[in-house]
């Protein structure tokens, strides 16, 4: 017989708690998969009912999302024949590719001010988060309690000022836009979730550094900022999560230039109707690089806020 | 090492007065521990001369320059906080190392290893040196927060009750290396504690601190046996010093209206009979709980005394001290 704990839980507990999160992870990881498989069915198969669980794989959706396609006459197929099994892949539908998607640059726009407004919002988060926890601001807690405010509606609805004051600054469909406007959503929980962090950090640490012969800059990058790294992982991925998602103001703001994936991903349009595969391989691509980043970063997320070098 | 001046240093707390004009001189190699209670302002005086607070009023010599103004860095003062603050991203080493690769010392890195092994080696932590800060137990911590301190030549350590959170053992263990490791360094050292044990053993100069001013700066000795007033003649002495009416024996001297009696100050055998209410056996000394006239007065007995509670026993005061109503020496 084991000894009996009050603490841990008993086989009957673990079981339940198992099942629970198992359940859960069926239901949360189901509409994945889903978007998944139906990146590689054909599109009889993506819109066949009842769904098939059975199909035959093929990577015509992953090609139509890269490739825009025109139809050509018998002729001109018969006088050009596929040089790769991409373009057999489009002749057999009696079309041939006429250039690449639009899907590459939308892609990369989408990577270019999700990174960069994720690495604009942490770093003046990190500063400013710093400041309040540190420094003796003037009106600090109203201050604090703006930079909050700014979350207390939706952000949707300063649609219409902010699409007017982009006009006629010349930021509408530009990446610094872009850039700047998730920015100034995100900074307000970027403060927030890493001021509560620094809070955390003892100031003995900076103390010690400053008499060890640092300035305070350097102790705050010595000593305070590998200390918030777990914070500043946090925070990163909450941030990057946003913006990378983010759909009404991109659909909004951006048309050609800045355009991220979200608004072109449901504009593909296939011959005869939505071209689920291809958008459901846009999806699925479009999914990575967050899933990536939050993987590498995984190991701050679970690592303790402190260490217990201090005691309390 | 330098001697360290401080002329009328003031510092409040909002309505708090932590510090109330002290002057002092902690001269070169001396060992000079700060006693007082809680609030007394024993840290608040470290943190002043650290450069962690600025003072309100007055000045700081450090080596016969004043540093108002200067940062922390710039004084070159060494610091052992109360909480072991290691840096816990760091090995061992790179904690040791950390005050030397300072952009103000900037120590070649074979000397830094040169350096950090031997502070290791006579804290007795050199098989430590590539673990984790936070993979250690609490007197290792404590040990390395001191070498850290000691890998430099600064201009004097301050010490904030660096012993305080570890066990007796290693408490007395430390003292005895930490006296020892100043004596051989000439080090200039200025010592907060609460613990008599450490200030008696240890301090060249005690420093007696209460309610932010400096009461009473002397040799352990002369604090012992010549406190100025009450408050300082019950910071040291185990079992406490008795306080008494005057009255309670004959022959106080004229105003006197504290009789202050130190276990050494009660001779046994004759004089006003009190009663054994207690006896404490603690193995080094054996304590005597006494009653007379409602008053309870401790003293030491003989380790195999037959006295038991209940029994009687004759005391009268030897060279007592006596203080006024104002708790001050007559």
């Amino acid at each position: 017989m084991s000894a009996y704990s009050v603490t841990a839980p008993s086989r009957r507990q673990q079981w339940i708690a198992g099942v629970l999160v198992a359940l859960y992870a069926v239901i949360t990881l189901l509409p994945l998969l889903w978007i998944f498989t139906t990146g590689f069915k054909s599109p009889s198969d993506a819109i066949a009912y009842p769904p098939k669980l059975a199909f035959e794989p093929t990577l015509e959706g992953y090609v139509n999302l890269f490739t825009t396609q025109t139809r050509q006459t018998e002729a001109y197929l018969a006088e050009n024949p596929p040089e790769s099994w991409y373009e057999e892949m489009v002749h057999a539908k009696g079309m041939v590719i006429a250039g690449p998607s639009r899907f590459g640059e939308r892609f990369l726009n989408s990577v270019i001010i999700g990174f960069g407004s994720t690495f604009l919002s942490v770093f003046l988060g990190t500063l400013a988060a710093y400041a309040f926890s540190r420094y003796r601001v003037p009106l600090k807690d109203d201050l604090l309690f703006f930079i909050l405010s700014t979350r207390m509606m939706p952000p949707i609805a300063v649609a219409i000022p902010i699409f007017l004051m982009f006009r006629s600054l010349g930021l509408s469909d530009t990446h610094a836009g872009m850039i700047l406007l998730y920015t100034a959503v995100n900074l307000s929980l970027s403060v927030w979730l890493l001021k509560g962090f620094m809070d955390e950090i003892p100031r003995e640490y900076e103390e010690a550094a400053l008499i060890d012969g640092y300035t305070r800059f350097q102790a705050f990058r010595k000593v305070v900022l590998p200390q918030a790294a777990t914070g500043i992982a946090a925070t990163a991925i909450f941030c990057l999560i946003f913006a990378w998602n983010e759909y009404a103001f991109a659909v909004l703001l951006t048309s050609g230039t800045a355009q991220t994936a979200p608004p072109f991903i449901p504009t593909i349009i296939g011959v005869g109707g939505q071209d689920w595969p291809a958008v459901a391989a846009g999806a699925t691509l479009f999914l990575l690089p967050v899933m990536v980043f939050t993987i590498l970063l995984r190991k701050h997320l679970l690592r303790g806020i402190t260490f217990g070098a201090v005691r309390k | 090492m330098a001697e360290v001046v401080l002329s009328e240093v003031s510092k409040a707390f909002g309505p708090t007065q932590a510090v109330d004009a002290i002057s002092m001189v902690v001269p070169d190699g001396a060992f000079v521990v700060l006693l007082g209670p809680t609030g007394a302002g024993k840290t608040t005086t470290l943190r002043l001369i650290a450069g962690l607070e600025a003072p309100d009023a007055g000045d700081i010599l450090i080596g016969g320059r004043s540093v108002a103004g200067e940062s922390p860095a710039a004084r070159n003062v060494a610091m052992v906080f109360q909480q072991y603050s290691l840096y816990p991203h760091m090995t061992v080493r790179e904690n040791l190392a950390f005050p030397l690769r300072s952009p103000i010392l900037r120590t070649p890195e074979d000397e830094i290893r040169r350096k950090v092994a031997e502070v290791a080696e006579v804290l007795r932590i050199a098989h430590k040196l590539d673990n984790r800060a936070t993979a250690l137990s609490g007197g290792e911590m404590q040990r390395v927060s001191i070498g850290r301190a000691l890998v430099r030549e600064p201009e004097i350590h301050l010490m904030d009750e660096p012993l305080s959170s570890l066990d007796a053992k290693l408490r007395a263990d430390l003292r005895v290396e930490l006296k020892r490791i100043q004596a051989g360094l000439g080090a200039t050292m200025l010592y907060v504690t609460h613990d008599q044990i450490e200030a008696m053993t240890m301090a060249t100069h005690v420093g007696v601190l209460d309610a932010g001013r400096l009461v009473q700066l002397g040799s352990p000795r002369e604090i012992y046996e010549n406190p100025v007033s009450l408050y300082v003649a019950g910071r040291l002495g185990l079992p406490r010093i008795n306080a008494l009416p005057a009255d309670l024996f004959a022959g106080a001297p004229a105003g006197a209206a504290t009789i202050g009696l130190r276990p050494e100050h009660i001779a046994q055998g004759e004089g006003r009979e009190a009663r054994v209410a207690r006896i404490e056996h603690l193995g080094d000394q054996t304590r005597l709980h006494l009653t007379l006239d409602g008053h309870e007065i401790v003293t030491l007995a003989d380790a195999h005394t037959p006295l038991e509670p209940g029994d009687a026993l004759a005391i009268q005061p030897r060279n007592a001290l006596y203080f006024d109503v104002s708790g001050d020496r007559i």
